[in-house]
């Protein structure tokens, strides 16, 4: 076995083991490319059937290419898809006085707003005791300390102060009344084991994700994608998976330096995800 | 856009090539503030895996803090971590030398933090033992590395940090590197290397420091970069964890994951606890357009099987001959993580592979000092947290398992107790079926001990056997079984009593005297008998056993398996024996206070062809017991076959 191999392995190891533990179990889906890695590893892992529903929470601001792509996968997939607003934030109902988006608020609110209160809804509704993510510990600091299956508390809290251990393949699969575990499968892959499991296995992605020149000539590629507002595509000519791989091997520029809400101020993503973004 | 330059060590050949290896996983432990975070910061930074503008950044942060900038920050992004600049969790980060690709883990230090040690440390392919030049040894660099060796982390190297803090003296790190060596000697962990460093000031991390002259090893890096790659180990037998059953279509699949030996489609498996068997049909793959006909360590796989045995998750898959140990007692060393005491006898969970079942702590045999390794004194009636354990667990079902240093995966468990996991044990001990040789039957194992009966029987110098005593109450068994067995006992034999009544205060308590209990407590006093034979003694049972069909059983269970069994009649007449009614039983029997006694109001059947009859009625005590003791000797003694050999000079020639 190689390392894609050994990588693959231990992520359908820890599908199977969320798929016997949980009885509500929950996969949220960015159409993104490790999303899709997510896909194809379920597919794997359950022989063809994923046993459990998708959730797209729609901000609203998504890009139209990836929306396509969503209805897409949808067929292809043979996917049981909840797609999910917040409805009440996006037109001042309810809980909200006023409408909340990029053009009146700063990214870390209405990620929160459309993001993380999308889901703590969706999961009032469903009960989902647990949720797939396809987060990674390359991605970000706060991301390097998660565990592989994470408890989160009824108020969506994570308290990495003291998270519970995590050993030989034993998770934490029990929870207290209202907790709900993010079980994450693909935390110990890096961006480019992604780049070259989605090579190796010809996994469809969005083709946000290649090279495109503007209106000036100049090429750029999205290497995060997110609300369309705040995602900014970095320079590249990478139009090919190898030549994304060959960049990334050489590049030192952070995945997510595209990604506004990271940085709208110090500590941001730590704030965001101690409330519960992924 | 700046122009990027390619650094040596980003050559992407070497990349590309090192992408097909397994990234090595490196744990970093110490005692708190002994440095880790730094090492790991100044690692990143002067293997040139930071991405542009981190150091930047966080010399900002240090700035608005109004901190000096350390290379700890890089790590520790959490705002709170900064605040209380302590690492508070296990950190995993990727990051390459010129050879190969690593992934870092930062275990932290503070004995609190002892859970997120374990869980870094205990994926890792291995480890530096970080200490502080200036404070020494402390509890934690002894107690980390003593969970090293229990996580079975072998390549380590230690690390002497903040030399610049020593004036770089070489006197200083000899000092630390002697005592720390004796110490990990005891837990048979042998360093490569012993490597004086700065990582504040960034020396000897990449290459020789000159006020360090005196030091001819290499360098951090190049210590890391000696590490053997992490092996598969092979040849071990095959060990299929299964997960669970899924079925989804017409199709019945076994889900699971090969953690030691190869599964072929064709061959035979059988499945443990319970030892059930069947052949792998097939090998599943969504979209393999050739389904692989094996599978080897390491691979989840879903299967098939030729015939639908029940299969559960949690069982483990074998080859015929080669599968685990199966038992109820698990003899391990345990480490409690819990914030509560594990008390002796309360129920858990204990996880193993994917088997859950319910268990109590049932022995503490020792409890170490970890920084010490001496034993602590005083009966232990629960684990403390952070204690370290040799203990003996009881489940309530059996649980198929391995030696942790044969079979790793196998061989270790975690104990849930409440909602999580707070502890961890390595199994020392465990007959699997290589061990004890022999095949199961209906559910069933039978153990084999090393030791046979020819190897018991020359150590006491005759042969184990059964001596069944029948005969009415008074008749004078009991007086001839303790007589006999004074007689042999005297002339070295080695003997015991199994004495009818004295049975029934135990073994066979609640049972009474109708022929139903009467013919379970003769097959109880039976089976006790032949173990004890097995075990090389002469079983002198005395036993009224009336009915000749009880007794017949006892003979042919022990003819079955070999053991000299001899029936010998007391006899006496009945009046005789009421005369003697040496214990009133007779006259209570009379009188009706004891209902179906034998004789009386319940038959005895007197033996047919026994094997000796003493008449004690015409006989004196003192030759029935001569004749007894005569034919017990003869009987028991050694044939030629089971003589202990000569070992003399020339023996061998």
């Amino acid at each position: 076995m190689d390392h894609l191999d050994e990588l693959e392995s231990q992520s359908i190891y820890l599908l199977r083991e969320a798929y016997h533990s949980f009885s509500n179990l929950c996969m949220p889906w960015s159409m993104g490319k490790d999303s899709n890695v997510l896909i194809w590893l379920s597919k794997k892992a359950f022989c063809g059937k994923i046993p459990y529903p998708l959730l797209h929470i729609d901000t609203t601001y998504e890009f139209p290419e990836m929306l396509e792509f969503r209805e897409w996968a949808l067929v292809h997939y043979d996917l049981d898809l909840i797609v999910k607003i917040n409805e009440d934030a996006r037109s001042g109902r309810g809980a909200y006085a006023h409408s909340i988006g990029y053009e009146t608020h700063d990214p870390v609110t209405v990620t929160h707003e459309l993001k993380t209160v999308a889901l703590q809804q969706v999961m009032a509704e469903r009960q989902f005791d647990a949720l797939i993510t396809g987060i990674r510990r390359d991605e970000d600091p706060t991301r390097a300390k998660e565990r592989y299956f994470s408890p989160r508390s009824a108020d969506f809290e994570w308290d990495y102060k003291d998270q519970p251990p995590e050993f030989w393949n034993q998770f934490t699969t029990i929870q207290e009344p209202g907790e709900h575990i993010r079980v994450q499968p693909i935390l110990d892959w890096t961006e480019v084991d992604i780049w070259r499991y989605i090579e190796r296995e010809k996994i469809p992605i969005p083709q946000m994700y290649f090279a495109r020149p503007d209106q000036h000539g100049t090429h750029y590629r999205f290497r995060s994608l997110g609300c369309w507002p705040i995602t900014k595509p970095v320079p590249s000519k990478a139009s090919t998976i190898s030549e994304i791989i060959a960049e990334l091997l050489i590049t030192k520029t952070s995945e997510r330096a595209g990604r506004a809400q990271d940085h709208h101020e110090r500590n941001a993503m730590q704030k965001l995800r101690a409330k519960g973004f992924m | 856009m700046p122009s990027l330059s390619l650094p040596q060590i980003m050559n992407p050949l070497l990349t590309q090539n090192s992408a097909q290896a397994a990234k090595l996983r490196i744990v970093i432990v110490g005692h708190v503030d002994h440095g880790k975070s730094t090492l790991i910061g100044r690692l990143f930074h002067d293997t040139n895996s930071l991405p542009e503008g981190k150091v930047e950044q966080i010399r900002k942060a240090s700035e608005a803090e109004g901190m000096e900038f350390e290379f700890a920050f890089l790590l520790d992004a959490l705002l709170e971590e900064q605040e209380q600049n302590i690492t508070i969790d296990t950190t995993q980060l990727p990051f390459r030398t010129a050879s190969r690709e690593y992934v870092i883990i930062d275990a932290p230090g503070h004995k609190e933090f002892l859970k997120n040690m374990i869980t870094g440390a205990s994926s890792a392919d291995a480890a530096i033992l970080l200490i502080d030049a200036h404070e020494g040894i402390q509890e934690q660099s002894k107690r980390h590395a003593y969970l090293l060796s229990l996580l079975g982390i072998k390549q380590v190297v230690v690390a002497v940090n903040k030399m610049d803090l020593v004036d770089f003296r070489e006197d200083v790190f000899s000092g630390i590197r002697a005592e720390y060596s004796t110490f990990l000697e005891k837990l048979g962990i042998e360093p490569r290397h012993f490597l004086p460093i700065s990582a504040k000031l960034g020396k000897n991390i990449t290459q020789a420091s000159a006020q360090m002259a005196w030091f001819r090893g290499p360098s951090i890096v190049e210590a890391l970069d000696q590490f053997d790659e992490p092996r598969t180990p092979e040849g071990l037998p095959l060990r299929f964890l299964v997960q669970d059953i899924y079925r989804f279509d017409e199709r019945r699949i076994l889900a699971g994951r090969v953690e030691a030996g190869k599964l072929s489609v064709g061959s035979e498996l059988v499945f443990w606890p319970g030892g059930k068997r069947s052949r792998v049909r097939s090998i599943e793959e969504w979209g393999a357009t050739t389904p692989p006909s094996e599978a080897t360590v390491g691979e989840s796989v879903a299967i098939t099987l030729e015939e639908q045995i029940f299969v559960e998750r949690g069982q483990i898959g074998s080859h015929p001959g080669v599968g685990p140990a199966e038992d109820r007692d698990i003899h391990a060393s345990l480490f409690w993580l819990g914030a509560d005491p594990l008390p002796l006898n309360q129920p858990f969970t204990l996880r193993l592979g994917t088997q859950s079942v319910e268990a109590r702590l049932a022995d503490v045999e020792r409890v170490l000092d970890s920084s010490t390794l001496e034993p602590l004194e005083g009966q232990r009636v629960q684990l403390q947290k952070n204690e370290v354990a040799d203990v003996r667990i009881r489940a309530r079902r059996p649980v198929a398992f391995d030696r942790h240093d044969r079979i790793s995966d196998t061989g270790r468990f975690v104990i849930v107790w409440g909602k999580r996991i707070c502890g961890g044990g390595i199994i020392r001990d465990a007959r699997d079926e290589e061990t004890r040789g022999s095949a199961p039957a209906d559910n069933l194992t039978w153990t084999t001990s090393p030791v046979t009966r020819e190897d018991r029987a020359a150590h006491f110098g005759h042969r184990g056997a059964v001596l069944w005593l029948t005969g009415l109450s008074g008749s004078g068994k009991s007086t001839l079984a303790t007589a006999l067995e004074a007689t042999l006992h005297r002339r070295g034999l080695a003997t015991t009593i199994l004495d009818g009544d004295n049975i029934r205060h135990g073994l066979s308590t609640g049972l009474g005297f109708s022929p139903e209990d009467r013919a379970e407590n003769i097959r109880r006093v039976g089976e006790t008998a032949m173990l004890m034979a097995e075990a090389g003694l002469i079983v002198i049972c005395s036993l009224i056993s009336p009915l000749r069909a009880d007794r017949a059983r006892v003979r042919a269970r022990c003819e079955q398996s070999d053991l000299p069994f001899a029936e010998i009649y007391v006899s006496a007449p009945l009046d005789v024996c009421e005369n003697r009614d040496p214990r009133g039983l007779y006259k209570l029997a009379r009188s009706g206070d004891i209902p179906e006694f034998t004789g009386l109001s319940a038959p005895y059947e007197s033996p047919i062809s026994p094997e000796l009859e003493l008449k004690t009625d015409s006989m004196p005590l003192r030759e029935s017991l001569d004749l007894l003791t005569q034919y017990a000797t003869t009987f028991t003694h050694l044939t030629e076959a089971m003589e202990p050999k000569e070992t003399g000079p020339g023996s061998g020639i």
